[in-house]
């Protein structure tokens, strides 16, 4: 048999907990759950291969958001973050990371993941941040994902590579009760019976289309193409805020960060073509991202990423950490583009649009426990609502959610699913394989995408959603009637396309339905240009009901952490006052 | 509709002299997150099948022969 054949099979297993993703945040679910209740059955789902999937597949250079006793306190950490995130946060997840996070930092750092200590042996935290100090720099940072797999092993977890999950089974009362696989190498379909299921499935990264027009040239790992975001949609869960988009600041053509936590605490900074500083701050928020907008259209504008004022020794120093982890082929980009740091200021652009709550607050709704609004549901990491939660959000909330998880299925039995479900879905995904022509994955893939930028890219303009939306239904339309394949990989791309539609439909719907601009550029919208507090401080919600994309609003828990009158707006005020 | 066959340069460039495939090796494959590499049933040499890369590294930094180089696709390069 030769791999990408396409087998008409099924099979069924069974097991306590379900981790759908071995990027960042689920092995650590897994191996939480597994350590929590031994004698628990946890299967840990990947679309690629735990060894190097996810966003983290050749490392990071650094911790974006450690909260380190000496440094920073919970609180302070709550409080920055809320205010970043404009206000729209329940601050219980964010707390609750903060609190724990420190203890994962120790238990990584057992694992052999060393992170920067000064002459003390104190870990040496940088300030990049507009108020506090997080930032932890991991000299060996590309050993990461080597690391945790180490781990993975030891505990004996059951690994299921190259199974990419397509739909989340419920119960009559609309409890989890497992999920729907396919293998993406011979199409063969797994069920899989479980008490709870973890979302750890990574950003919504395909959405908008890099501007090189490569499709997989994306800032997220591009097999992160937003199906966590579709699964837990289809299942009846609801997700929050997802009109404040993912848009990063990177390199152009590149898609590389440019890169403030690495190279700012060395002194490099956002520049202008003269060369001037122009933000306050480079940490990435919407804020940040509204000025660099600006910044681009200007006639001081392209926008560029300057280390040319620094030692050549810093400059090296910086290029080694950039072009070793993380992303490893940047220096052979700017090697092709003859760019030399010491000399040259790097030119930068903004990124396509994406959903991830570990950048912006486009996430699965979760509380404090990574629990949906599905019984025995959780989301950990990218792709669930606890804001600006970055990689070590992933390792702690997946902790967190691990835990959970082994607990409750201590409580509950399987949920029983309809056997109908089952079949509705293979019908679903294997109606391309049936086709004897049509149109490829790809194109309907370039097409969403290419009509995401054209019509969803801020600024938005609500005229030109509701054309975004007539031309997603006529992609639909071809998806679902015309869409062919001609083996199991093409089978997984046209997957993932599918994924990609909703995801674009939901950016578009909750975009519509908050009238205000918020967060800065993620949320700008020209023909509702003011923050409106009065009638849009809250979540969105949006979900599906009786069958379709409906939004509601959602108040704000109170906060814990209180925030004065007079830091609200601190990150409002980005731009460099003139005559500095 | 018939399709078209388009060509494409493609960024991850195996040497064949040095991939030891025909071994039983599958480490490249494997490992890429974007699923993109086969073993050639002419050659017997891994190659990239699928132009989907997202020129990340794992296939050349875990080939256990230095045979496989990653290049920065040509769109963006």
């Amino acid at each position: 048999m030769t791999m990408d054949a396409i087998l008409d099979d099924m099979s069924e297993v069974k097991c306590d907990v379900l981790v759908i993703g071995g990027g960042t945040a689920g092995p650590m679910a897994a191996l939480k759950a597994k350590q929590k209740n031994p004698d628990a059955k946890v299967i840990l789902l990947e679309k690629a291969n735990v060894k190097r999937s996810g966003a983290i597949s050749m490392g990071m250079d650094g911790l974006n958001n450690a909260v380190i006793p000496g440094y920073a306190t919970p609180e302070q950490y709550v409080k920055e973050i809320t205010i970043a995130n404009d206000g729209i946060v329940d601050q219980k997840p964010v707390l609750k990371y903060a609190e724990n996070c420190y203890d994962i930092i120790q238990e990584l750092d057992s694992f052999g993941i060393r992170f920067l200590k000064n002459e003390n042996g104190d870990f040496d935290v940088k300030k990049v941040h507009h108020i506090g100090t997080y930032v932890l720099p991991m000299p060996n940072g590309e050993t990461v994902k080597r690391a945790l797999y180490r781990q993975l092993r030891r505990a004996r977890l059951l690994i299921s590579n190259r199974y990419m999950a397509t739909r989340l089974l419920t119960a009559k009362d609309g409890r989890v009760a497992g999920a729907i696989g396919v293998n993406t190498r011979n199409g063969e379909f797994l069920v899989i019976r479980a008490k709870a299921v973890i979302l750890c499935m990574g950003a919504a990264g395909r959405l908008g289309l890099p501007t090189s027009g490569y499709l997989y040239g994306t800032y997220e790992n591009a097999a992160n193409s937003g199906d966590g975001y579709a699964m837990a949609y289809h299942a009846g869960a609801k997700l929050a805020n997802l009109e404040c988009f993912q848009i990063n600041p990177l390199i152009k053509d590149y898609n590389g960060p440019a890169c403030a936590y690495v190279a700012g605490p060395f002194g490099a900074y956002t520049a202008n073509n003269k060369g001037e500083r122009f933000i306050e701050c480079d940490y990435w928020s919407g804020q940040m991202m509204l000025e660099f907008f600006n910044e681009l259209q200007s006639g001081k504008g392209p926008v560029f990423l300057k280390m040319n004022h620094l030692h050549e020794k810093t400059v090296a120093e910086i290029a080694k950490t950039l072009h070793n982890v993380e992303r490893p082929t940047r220096g052979d980009f700017h090697e092709n583009r003859k760019t030399d740091y010491a000399k040259d200021m790097v030119e930068m652009h903004i990124s396509e649009i994406g959903f991830c709550s570990g950048h912006s607050a486009s996430g699965v709704f979760v509380d404090d426990f990574a629990r949906t609004t599905v019984p025995g549901l959780y989301a950990a990491g990218d792709m669930a609502s606890v804001p600006h939660n970055y990689m070590l959000g992933a390792f702690t909330n997946g902790a967190v959610a691990g835990e959970h998880a082994a607990e409750y299925c201590n409580e509950v039995d399987w949920a029983d699913f309809d056997a109908a479900d089952v079949a509705v879905e293979k019908e679903r995904v294997m109606a391309p394989t049936k086709r004897e022509d049509g149109i490829p994955p790809n194109q309907i893939e370039y097409k969403t995408r290419r009509l995401v930028n054209d019509y969803l890219q801020p600024p938005k303009v609500t005229k030109k959603f509701e054309l975004g939306q007539a031309r997603f239904a006529e992609v639909r339309e071809d998806l679902e009637q015309g869409m062919m394949v001609r083996n199991a990989h093409e089978l997984m791309r046209s997957l993932e396309a599918a994924s990609i539609l909703d995801c674009a439909d939901m950016a578009a719907h909750a975009s519509l339905y908050r009238t205000e601009s918020r967060w800065g550029l993620y949320h700008l919208r020209t023909d509702y240009p003011e923050k409106d507090n009065e009638n849009w401080f809250c979540h969105t919600l949006l979900g599906k009901v009786d069958g379709k994309m409906a939004s509601e609003k959602k108040a704000i828990e109170d906060y814990v952490v209180p925030i004065a009158e007079d830091e609200k707006d601190l990150y409002d005020k980005q731009r460099v006052a003139a005559g500095e | 509709m018939p399709l078209a066959t388009q060509p494409s340069t493609v960024p991850v460039v195996v040497d064949n002299d040095k991939c030891i495939a025909e071994k039983g090796c599958r480490v490249c494959v494997d490992v890429c997150p974007l699923d993109v590499l086969r073993i050639s049933e002419m050659t017997n040499k891994a190659y990239m099948a699928y132009d989907e890369c997202w020129y990340c590294m794992p296939c050349a930094a875990d080939c256990p022969t230095q045979a496989v180089t990653v290049n920065i696709p040509y769109l963006l390069k």
